[in-house]
Order: C-alpha cells, then sequence, then structure tokens
C-alpha cells in the first residue's frame, strides 16, 4: 500500500494537497490539466522534492527522508531518459549498476527484458539511432529490470502518435500485471487513463482527489475534471 | 534554393551594396595586406635564429596557456554548476569581466599582486620558497591564464548547464554515486566542447601581443607579434617584418580553421543564472573541495582588479594631464571602431540571410574570415602599403579604429547571426508575403527585435578598440597616444603611481562603455 498521509508540496507560490492511499498491484493514471502539480506529485513520490507537510508511507514504511535511489520506485521522464553517449543495452544496464560491471546473471536479465519490449537485436545501437517509440521501450526495458514495486511514469509517452502510445499502455499494463508493480501514470489525455483501464485521480484547483474506478470517473466527472475536458458541468 | 533572388528589386539592391561593400572590404583588408607582406617579404633574407626562438615561444606559450586555463577551469566550472550561494550570479557575471578589460590594466594589476613586491611572493617568501619571476614565460603564461581560464570557465559552465536536468534526477533515482555522475553526465558533456575551447584559447594567446610586451621581450620570451613590431620599430627592418607576419598569419589561419571545423563557442548566449535539481557532491569533501575552488578563481579574478582599483585611487590626484587628450583620442577610435564593425555585420548578416545556400555561407564565412588574422598582421601589412605614401603617426588613429573594428566583426556577428536566423525562423515567411526584402526587411523586421544582441556587440567591440594595444603601437608616436598606450608610456618610465591612476581611468572608461551599449540594448529590447 502507497500512502499519502496529510500531503502538502510547495513549489514557488504553487502548491498541492493529497491525502489517499492506493492499494500495491494497482494501476492509477493522475489527470488534469498542465500546470496543476501532476508531476510535482510524482517528484515528491520519486524523492526529487521534499514535502512541506505530512509523509509518505510504503508498506507501512515512512519513506517521505529516503533520497530518491533509496525507495522502491523507479521512474520514466517525459524526455532525457537514456544517456546519448550510451547504447541501448548500457543504457538498461546502468539501471541496475551505475558503474556498469554486471554479473552474468545480470547480463542475461537486460537482454532479457530487452527481448521483452521487442529490442531484441538492437542491443548495440545508439539512441540517436532510434525512434521515438523505440527510445521509450528501452526506457521501459530499464525500468523492467529494476524490479522496483513503484513504476512512475511522468509522460513518457507524451510525444508518440496515438496507436504508439497505446501499445506502449498495453505493454505497461502486461509487464506491471507479470510483474505486480504498482503503477502511477501522468497524463492529460483520458484516453490513456481509460487505456490504463483501472483508477484514476483528478489533480486540479491545488488537490489530488482520491482514486476512483476511471470508467466512472469519467462517465459522471466531477467540476473540475469537467471543466477541464470541456464537458460542459460545472 | 534562389527563392528570394528573384524579387531582388531597387530596395534590396541597396542591401547588396551594403553587405558587398562589407564584404569587399574585409576581403580586401585581409587579402590586400596580404599580397603587399608577401611583396615586401620577398627581399627579406630568409628567418634569422631569433625568429624561429619567437616562432617557438609563441607556440610554447600558447599550449601551455591553454592547456592551464583549461585544467583549471574544469573544476571550477563543475563547482559552480552544482553550487548555490549567494554571490553565484555576480561571480559568473564576473566571469565575463577579463574578455573586455583592457590588457595593459591587468597586466598592471598582475604586476602588482604577482611582481617582485607583490603579495604573492611576500607570502611565498615568508614560507620560504623562492619567489617567482613575473617577467618572461611565468609572466605571459600568468597573464593570458588570467585572461582565458574565466572564458574556459564560462563555456565549461554553459556545457555543465546543457545536460538535460532528468538526467541529474535519474542518476539520482538510480543510485549513481559522485563518480558515476561523473563519467556518464558530466565527462560526456565536457568532452564536446573542450577541443574548441582548448582551440580557442590557444589561438587567443597565439596573437597576444600586448601581455608580451609588457611582461615578455628579449630573446627568450618574445611572441612573434611583439617580433613583428620589433622588426618595425628597432631595426625598421620592414622585409623581416613582413616575413614573420606571414609566418604568424598562417599559423593563426590553422588554428582558426580548426577553431572553426570544431565548432567551439556555444551559439545563444546561455543564462548562467541558474542550476538544476541535482543529487550528487552533497558530502563534506566534496562542498570543500568546490569550496576551495570557487575561492581560488574568486581571488585570482579580483585580487588584481582590486589592487588596481586601490592602487589607481591612491595616486589619482599625481594623474598626469596628458591622460585627458589620450583618453580623447581612445574614445573617438572605440567608438568609430564600434561603429564600422556594426555596420559592417549587419550589412553581412542581412546579405548573407538573403541568398539561400552556398552564397549565403559564402558571404558569412568573408565575416569570420578577419579570426585567421592578427592585429599586428593587418597592421604590418597597412603599414607597408601606407608606408610610402602618408606619414605612419597622421593615420594612427583611422587605422587602429579599421583593424579594432574588422577584427571584432567575428564576435559581432557571432552575437548577432543566431538572433536573425531565429527572427527569419519566425518571422521570415510572414515577411515574404508581405513582400519585405533586401535594407527594409533588415530596418523593419530585424533590427527592432536586435537591440539586446547588438548592444552586447556594440560593448563588446567598443570595449575591446578602448583597450587596444597593438596597432596604435605600431603607428602612434607619444603625441598621437591612446590611453592605453599612455599607460604603458608611463609603465615604462617607472612612473608607477600615474600609471595605475591612468590604469584606473582606463579601466572605468572601457566598463562605462561596455555597460552603456550593453545596458542601452537590455532597457529596449522587446524579444
Amino acid at each position: 500500500m502507497l500512502v499519502l498521509d496529510d500531503l502538502v508540496l510547495q513549489r514557488g507560490e504553487f502548491s498541492l494537497a493529497a491525502d489517499w492511499s492506493l492499494e500495491e498491484g494497482r494501476r492509477l493514471a493522475l489527470i488534469g490539466p498542465s500546470g496543476a502539480g501532476k508531476s510535482t506529485l510524482l517528484d515528491a513520490i520519486a524523492g526529487f522534492l521534499a514535502p512541506l507537510r505530512g509523509r509518505i508511507l510504503w508498506r507501512g514504511q515512512d519513506i517521505t527522508a529516503l533520497p530518491p535511489a533509496a525507495r522502491p520506485m523507479t521512474i520514466l521522464f517525459q524526455d532525457h531518459n537514456l544517456l546519448p553517449h550510451l547504447d541501448v543495452f548500457a543504457n538498461v544496464a546502468i539501471g541496475l549498476d551505475p558503474r556498469l560491471k554486471l554479473t552474468d546473471e545480470e547480463r542475461r536479465k537486460v537482454r532479457a527484458v530487452l527481448a521483452r519490449v521487442g529490442l531484441a537485436g538492437l542491443e548495440n545501437r545508439r539512441p540517436e539511432a532510434l525512434s521515438g517509440g523505440q527510445r521509450s521501450r528501452v526506457a521501459l526495458a530499464r525500468a523492467l529490470a529494476r524490479e522496483r514495486p513503484l513504476l512512475l511514469l511522468d509522460e513518457p509517452f507524451a510525444a508518440l502518435g496515438p496507436a504508439l502510445r497505446a501499445e506502449m499502455l498495453d505493454l505497461v499494463n502486461e509487464t506491471a500485471a507479470e510483474s505486480g508493480a504498482t503503477v502511477l501514470l501522468v497524463t492529460h489525455q483520458p484516453e490513456d487513463a481509460r487505456r490504463l483501464g483501472d483508477l484514476a485521480s483528478v489533480v486540479a484547483e491545488g488537490r489530488a482527489a482520491p482514486p476512483m474506478p476511471v470508467e466512472r470517473l469519467l462517465a459522471a466527472p466531477p467540476a473540475a475534471l469537467a471543466r477541464y475536458l470541456g464537458t460542459g458541468g460545472g | 534554393m534562389a527563392r528570394r533572388h528573384e524579387r531582388v528589386n531597387g530596395r534590396a539592391n541597396l542591401l547588396v551594396w551594403t553587405g558587398g561593400g562589407a564584404a569587399a572590404l574585409v576581403l580586401l583588408l585581409v587579402f590586400g595586406t596580404l599580397a603587399a607582406l608577401a611583396m615586401k617579404a620577398e627581399s627579406a633574407s630568409g628567418l634569422q635564429p631569433g625568429d624561429w626562438a619567437a616562432i617557438r615561444f609563441t607556440l610554447l606559450q600558447a599550449t601551455i596557456s591553454a592547456t592551464l586555463s583549461v585544467l583549471l577551469a574544469l573544476p571550477v566550472a563543475r563547482a559552480l554548476a552544482r553550487r548555490r550561494f549567494p554571490g553565484r550570479q555576480l561571480l559568473t557575471t564576473l566571469l565575463g569581466a577579463p574578455f573586455i578589460l583592457p590588457v595593459i590594466v591587468a597586466v598592471l594589476g598582475l604586476i602588482t599582486v604577482f611582481g617582485r613586491h607583490g603579495l604573492v611572493n611576500a607570502v611565498l617568501t615568508a614560507l620560504g620558497l623562492g619567489p617567482i619571476e613575473i617577467y618572461g614565460l611565468t609572466g605571459v603564461v600568468l597573464a593570458h591564464v588570467f585572461f582565458n581560464m574565466p572564458l574556459a570557465t564560462r563555456l565549461f559552465l554553459h556545457a555543465h548547464l546543457s545536460i538535460p536536468p532528468e538526467h541529474f534526477r535519474l542518476a539520482a533515482a538510480l543510485g549513481f554515486s559522485d563518480r558515476a555522475v561523473r563519467r556518464h553526465l558530466e565527462r560526456p558533456a565536457i568532452a564536446r566542447v573542450l577541443p574548441g575551447v582548448f582551440v580557442t584559447i590557444f589561438l587567443l594567446c597565439l596573437t597576444s601581443f600586448a601581455v608580451a610586451l609588457t611582461l615578455g621581450g628579449g630573446p627568450r620570451a618574445t611572441t612573434i607579434e611583439l617580433a613583428i613590431y620589433q622588426a618595425f620599430t628597432f631595426d625598421f627592418d620592414l622585409a623581416r617584418a613582413a616575413l614573420l607576419a606571414l609566418v604568424q598569419l598562417a599559423l593563426c589561419a590553422l588554428a582558426a580553421f580548426l577553431a572553426l571545423s570544431i565548432g567551439a563557442a556555444p551559439d545563444a548566449a546561455p543564462s548562467l543564472a541558474t542550476t538544476p535539481w541535482r543529487a550528487d557532491g552533497r558530502g563534506i569533501p566534496a562542498r570543500i573541495v568546490d569550496g576551495g575552488w570557487i575561492l581560488l578563481a574568486t581571488l585570482f579574478l579580483m585580487l588584481p582588479l582590486g589592487s588596481i582599483v586601490l592602487a589607481g585611487m591612491a595616486h589619482l590626484p599625481d594623474l598626469p594631464t596628458v591622460v585627458w587628450p589620450a583618453l580623447g583620442r581612445s574614445l573617438l577610435v572605440a567608438l568609430a571602431a564600434t561603429g564600422l564593425a556594426l555596420a559592417l555585420a549587419l550589412g553581412l548578416a542581412g546579405l548573407a540571410l538573403s541568398l539561400d545556400g552556398r552564397g549565403g555561407r559564402t558571404i558569412e564565412g568573408i565575416g569570420f574570415l578577419p579570426l585567421a588574422t592578427s592585429p599586428m598582421v593587418l597592421g604590418a601589412g597597412l603599414f607597408v602599403l601606407l608606408f610610402p605614401v602618408f606619414p605612419p603617426q597622421a593615420l594612427a588613429l583611422p587605422v587602429t579604429a579599421l583593424v579594432n573594428g574588422v577584427m571584432s566583426l567575428p564576435f559581432a556577428l557571432r552575437a548577432l547571426l543566431p538572433q536573425m536566423r531565429r527572427i527569419e525562423a519566425d518571422h521570415g515567411r510572414l515577411a515574404d508575403a508581405l513582400g519585405l526584402v533586401g535594407i527594409n526587411r533588415l530596418r523593419r523586421l530585424h533590427l527592432p527585435l536586435l537591440a539586446r544582441p547588438l548592444g552586447f556587440a556594440a560593448g563588446l567591440t567598443a570595449a575591446l578598440a578602448m583597450g587596444d594595444l597593438g596597432v596604435i603601437a605600431l603607428f602612434a608616436t607619444p603625441a598621437e597616444a591612446t590611453l592605453p598606450m599612455q599607460v604603458r608610456l608611463l609603465m615604462a618610465s617607472y612612473r608607477m603611481g600615474e600609471a595605475s591612476a591612468a590604469a584606473l581611468v582606463l579601466l572605468l572608461a572601457s566598463l562605462a562603455l561596455f555597460w552603456i551599449f550593453d545596458r542601452g540594448g537590455r532597457a529596449d529590447a522587446r524579444a
């Protein structure tokens, strides 16, 4: 269980409150207008931003003060997930050992996750020689190799076309189901939340609302979400 | 590709004339002086042993200076990239100051701090270490590091800050050690710019004249530029001076070609004010190391400047009256050079952008041609050309303004072109649709949006010309002395107090010129 206990975040003038929990193994889409604080919330869970107030708990343990690397999470950003001077293999391997000194078993694992995301045979390519979709797959492969129970996705597929985006989300769903990972996805597209197909939380007007089933949320959007989606109401 | 050629009309022709005229002037100056030198050098009897020594010394000091500047800049840039502290922005701004500082002022400051009776030698002697001798190779290298270490630091800092912020978060999420951050994030970013930074500094040290004139000299510490000057003034051996100028030209052209093909300088003027979130370097030892480098760099920059200001203020009552007409001449030279550099840069850039493809690149390339020569080479060529017709001192000021204006052209272009390209990308199609071509496009579209880089380029040119101590030394007698030359004359007659007072006036005038132009551009900037 991930618990956001009376959490208040502040970045400059902007602040965001969240007070809810998420069961392990669930997939949650954080949806809302840009600038509403979706990424800020993810940053706090990842450990890039110390909260003004409140605690973050994972499996009952307070992780609020832990540095990013010590947290049970792995994160994908919108851009720059790959280091340009490393090839595909090393970009995944660096998630296991920053010194790039891998055991044979770890090497097998890197190959296996690359094969799992459909990149077998591209191990020696540099990021610049890959398509946008392939780059997303490398980043996802690294997340899989790290086997952390919490997968944070900060709009990593936003630059892809609709078909590719759906494909990547399906891949996230499949691999998360296999590993039992808990997924948090930042998006501003309702169809992404729908594709993830589990829970969604509206982040708007200084507050991240408690998660609820995505279909129910989209069928009867609360006022803040309705304003964002432009579906009338108020 | 010849889309825009077809609409050349009367007004467009004005642009062709301006830009073409600018290109012709640069070509004439660079190749005209080259031809004059080549003809004159024919009667020279080959390079003497002393000339070979000058070539060796030039290459040696440039190599050492560039290496030391780069090596010292690396830790300072890293410290600035990962530390936030009060005064950080002031320090990064100060790092830009040595570039516009009159060489003679800095040299005087360095002598005060590192000279025989300076602070550093007092400390060294107290510690039982031998005093350092500032005249000779040590002093030349010291001065070059003073000028170029800050430049290298700024370029490296820019490289650090061009690392995507996500990479630092990624590094934190993956548990990178400081060493892994260095290896996977910092080193690749630095490695991309390091060769270019090195060659750029090497080139700047290659053409150094005033430093060698004041701190070098003698058979063991003479640069080629200084040897050219001495061939003129001591031996009046024009043929040998011409031959040396050709050697210098060949070296510069080679280094400039290398520098341009590597591409050292970042195009856009970066904002060095912010630092990204990063988790490395939080340990106490890393903090101490970074703090130490920042402190050392600050002292190295501030002590010479501070000592000049103090000494200058103390001797201000002794300020000789010859300073004021010299200041007037320097201002005239600076303003004329600035006007020339801006006119040339705007004409060339406007024409280069209106021609697509190869034509545009050729025009642009002509603008960067002065990088491949040196002020002393141009001055020597003009001397050889004009000497039979005019007495050199009659043309001292116009020639100094001309050479400084042309030598600043590459800097002005580098400041203007990226912004002009952006304007073309943003509004070019609209301007095409409105039939805005030629000089009108320059006036109505570009100029209003160029205030900032124009102000910066003008400030840079004015400050550089104000501090020039090169060509002027070749042409002028003390009666036509500019302020830097006057400072030098006072130093040469060991009137150090008066020299430091005059240097303070020069320093203030140069900074004021830069500040006025640069501020002017910012105040009016709408972009």
